[in-house]
């Protein structure tokens, strides 16, 4: 994978000049450290920059790169799978080739296409193409936003990169932080697509394309997750679906191991990393090795199991140990490549994983990640058609009850609990057909963290977060199946701009790790897009036809394991011991208040707590995470902003 | 003890120290200031602070959700229990 960036001018009047474009490479040097180049075009209209971490076609894939006439020019990261089939057909359609390369590709497709050569790729990308004759720019994301893409206007000039760090050289003051993407934060776990945690900052969402042309801007979307409305599923017997389904997963994960360097994988123990690992097992003759996390706290380890695959597969694994005190100590650094403030400290192990995979000398990890949002393996999804299934009858003494299945900790609070869980998951129950329906809860849940916003910050607030996304959804929503419906809310809020993100990409790129995902193949996706509901879901058994297609292949332990969600330790990360003195100097009163982001005073209560050892609550433990992210975000590319841009690509300021 | 649980609620769940926002008979669930995990920390805090055990059976609303309840309800258990 790379690190692209460019800026396009708006204007006759503009010149783009070399060195601005150069100025964006350092802060992406940890996405492609293996070459750069820059590409400015004769008129100084565009300026292309690229970072390369060269992973197919080693000697030739040099960027950016053109078609045979240079009139066409492309930076570009990501894979595109099926370069080969593409290559092939291409070439019988008279075109030139002169790598091996899977960008060259995209020039000729697009020659061949039109726009709609995006339609053709196979893959994860961020694109920059330049057509000379036209004089116009498209920048274009993949469908399920595996890889990002920002821009921000600039005057007469149209910025853009593979990170918002590669924009900071190019602005004459430091960003501003957005109060309403901080409340989107505070309830979707990250800011709504296209905004970013900085106000003016976007990005290209997923599945869209942006041309720039005669000075200006447009987006449209070429793809979208979508659901049959009248029942119109995929016909055919759950064996034979199943089959289907382990077809194309089985191709999905094959293009995936096509590279020139050797290709690892995440085994986490859970169903479909081990699923995946099997698959790569099956599919490639080549010796595999797999990357574990494991924990200190035995709540959170799933070593045994991973183990239990290791054994089952004869498969080399390495593995890291995830301290308390190492989250605490890499968390500034996951702000830092994450840029956005986030309420979970999760991502900060997945960074020293990928440093252990690059350590261990690969560049190319598989991974599991998109399998619970295709093909229906969530909590969430549970939990709301057991609440959709309690709204029929609201009165019900044991439709709630269902409840305790999903949650085993409600248990602990007594069989007499039944008052608190109506209470608790009780909410909306009046609306059942309400958009926001299956993530109500959630959302309620994470908002409650906004109590600690100043006085300042929510009297900037115009839009209610949860209304601001229910009030943009597609025509057809409310026509899916309420399941689907939440399918589609995970895989545009907690999915997109979470998951793949700050604790997908961003800490995968840290260490220069490219990593695949075969379940957000979009093959796969519409596939289990237009399964019949309850085959992802049979009654509250998740994953059910993935699990089916599975069982020959799996242990028995690891298809009825009953889900663990990947969590890392919290607050404990940092007050388990004596906190670092980042934790104490960001959540000081002094700065809380110089920031102006927090209420001081509740802060102050809520690190009481902490210090305590009393915080049980999630949603406590959502809050000091994301007062922290939000505190160090301010600090990195705010109140040090002129040193970040110097320092471009080493935040070791504590 | 009333203003024990008082300031515990204040500084714990709704992280003020301003007492006007909590009178004693507001109920914690329509007030939203507890979720599911929060009220395993009420029931921590009144066994550690009043030295009393709450059983399963008695994690109720009726006993929990209120200052003036739970300060019922531990007044209670320690009568019992003397």
């Amino acid at each position: 994978m790379c690190g692209i960036n460019g800026i396009a001018a708006l204007s006759m009047q503009t010149n783009i000049s070399e060195r601005d474009v150069r100025s964006m490479l350092p802060p992406l040097q940890h996405r492609g450290p293996d070459g750069h180049g820059v590409y400015i075009d004769p008129g100084r209209r565009i300026g292309l920059g690229h970072t390369r971490l060269s992973i197919i076609d080693l000697a030739g894939g040099a960027q950016p790169m053109h078609n045979e006439d240079s009139s066409v020019w492309v930076t570009f990261n990501g894979e595109i799978f099926n370069y080969l089939e593409l290559r092939a057909d291409l070439i019988k359609h008279g075109h030139c080739f002169y790598t091996d390369s899977d960008t060259e590709v995209i020039v000729h497709a697009y020659e061949h296409y039109g726009d709609d050569f995006v339609q053709q790729l196979n893959g994860q990308f961020a694109i920059a193409l330049w057509d000379e004759g036209r004089r116009r720019l498209l920048l274009v994301r993949d469908r399920a936003g595996i890889l990002p893409l920002f821009y921000t206007r600039q005057g007469e000039r149209l910025l853009f990169a593979s990170e918002i760090k590669a924009l900071l050289p190019q602005l004459t003051t430091a960003p501003i932080i957005s109060p309403a993407a901080l409340d989107q934060i505070f309830t979707f776990w990250a800011p709504r697509s296209p905004n970013t945690l900085f106000e003016n900052i976007f990005e290209v969402s997923p599945g869209h394309l942006l041309t720039v042309e005669n000075g200006c801007v447009s987006e449209s979307r070429y793809w979208d997750w979508q659901f049959p409305e009248q029942g119109d599923y995929l016909a055919g017997s759950d064996s034979e679906l199943g089959e289907q389904l382990y077809a194309l997963l089985a191709d999905a994960t094959a293009i995936r191991l096509r590279a020139d360097v050797p290709v690892g994988a995440y085994l986490s123990g859970g169903l479909d990393s081990s699923a995946l690992v099997s698959l790569i097992r099956h599919y490639s003759a080549a010796p595999l090795k797999t990357f574990s996390i494991g924990f200190e706290q035995a709540a959170l380890d799933e070593s045994a199991f991973q183990q239990q695959m290791i054994d089952h597969l004869g498969v080399e694994n390495s593995r890291i140990c995830c301290t308390n005190g190492d989250i605490a100590e890499h968390f500034p650094a996951t702000v830092f490549h994450a840029e956005t403030a986030i309420l979970r400290t999760a991502p900060t192990p997945m960074r020293q994983l990928s440093g252990l995979v690059r350590a261990s000398g690969y560049k190319v990890v598989l991974t599991g990640e998109g399998a619970d949002e295709t093909l229906g393996g969530y909590d969430l999804f549970k939990e709301a058609k057991i609440r959709q299934f309690w709204a029929r009858q609201p009165q019900s003494e044991w439709r709630p009850l269902l409840l305790k299945a999903l949650y085993p900790y409600l248990e602990t609070s007594g069989a007499q609990s039944q008052s608190y869980l109506r209470n608790y998951y009780s909410i909306g129950l009046d609306k059942p057909e309400q958009p926001g329906f299956s993530h109500l809860t959630r959302w309620f849940t994470t908002a409650q963290c906004k109590v600690f916003f100043s006085q300042a910050l929510n009297a900037a607030l115009r839009e209610e977060a949860a209304a601001g996304l229910t009030g943009r959804l597609p025509a057809a929503f409310g026509r899916w199946h309420p399941s689907n419906r939440a399918h589609y809310l995970e895989a545009k809020t907690l999915m997109g701009g979470y998951l793949l993100c700050s604790q997908g990409d961003r800490m995968l790129m840290a260490n220069s790790v490219e990593g695949r995902f075969p379940f957000l193949d979009h093959r796969v996706i519409e596939f289990a897009n237009r399964l019949n509901p309850r085959l992802k879901m049979r009654a509250l058994n998740e994953k059910y036809l993935f699990k089916q297609a599975m069982k020959k292949h799996l242990p028995q332990q690891i298809i009825e394991r009953h889900k663990q969600p990947y969590c890392a330790p919290d607050i404990p990360a940092f007050f388990s011991a004596q906190p670092p003195a980042y934790v104490d100097d960001l959540l000081s009163a002094d700065k809380l208040k110089r920031y102006g982001y927090f209420d001081a005073p509740k802060v102050g209560l809520l690190l009481n707590k902490a210090r305590r050892g009393s915080s049980l609550a999630y949603k406590d433990n959502m809050a000091l995470v994301g007062v922290l992210s939000t505190q160090l975000c301010h600090y990195f590319f705010i109140e040090q902003f002129s040193r970040t841009i110097r320092e471009a690509d080493s935040p070791a300021f504590y | 003890m009333k203003n024990t649980i008082r300031d515990y609620i204040l500084g714990n769940l709704l992280f003020t120290e301003d007492p006007s926002v909590l009178q004693d008979d507001d109920s914690f669930l329509a007030s939203g200031i507890i979720d599911s995990t929060g009220i395993l920390e009420i029931i921590l805090f009144i066994e550690e602070t009043f030295d009393i055990k709450v059983n399963d059976d008695e994690m109720l609303p009726a006993n929990l959700d209120s200052v003036n309840k739970l300060a019922a309800f531990v007044m209670r258990k320690q009568l019992v229990a003397a």
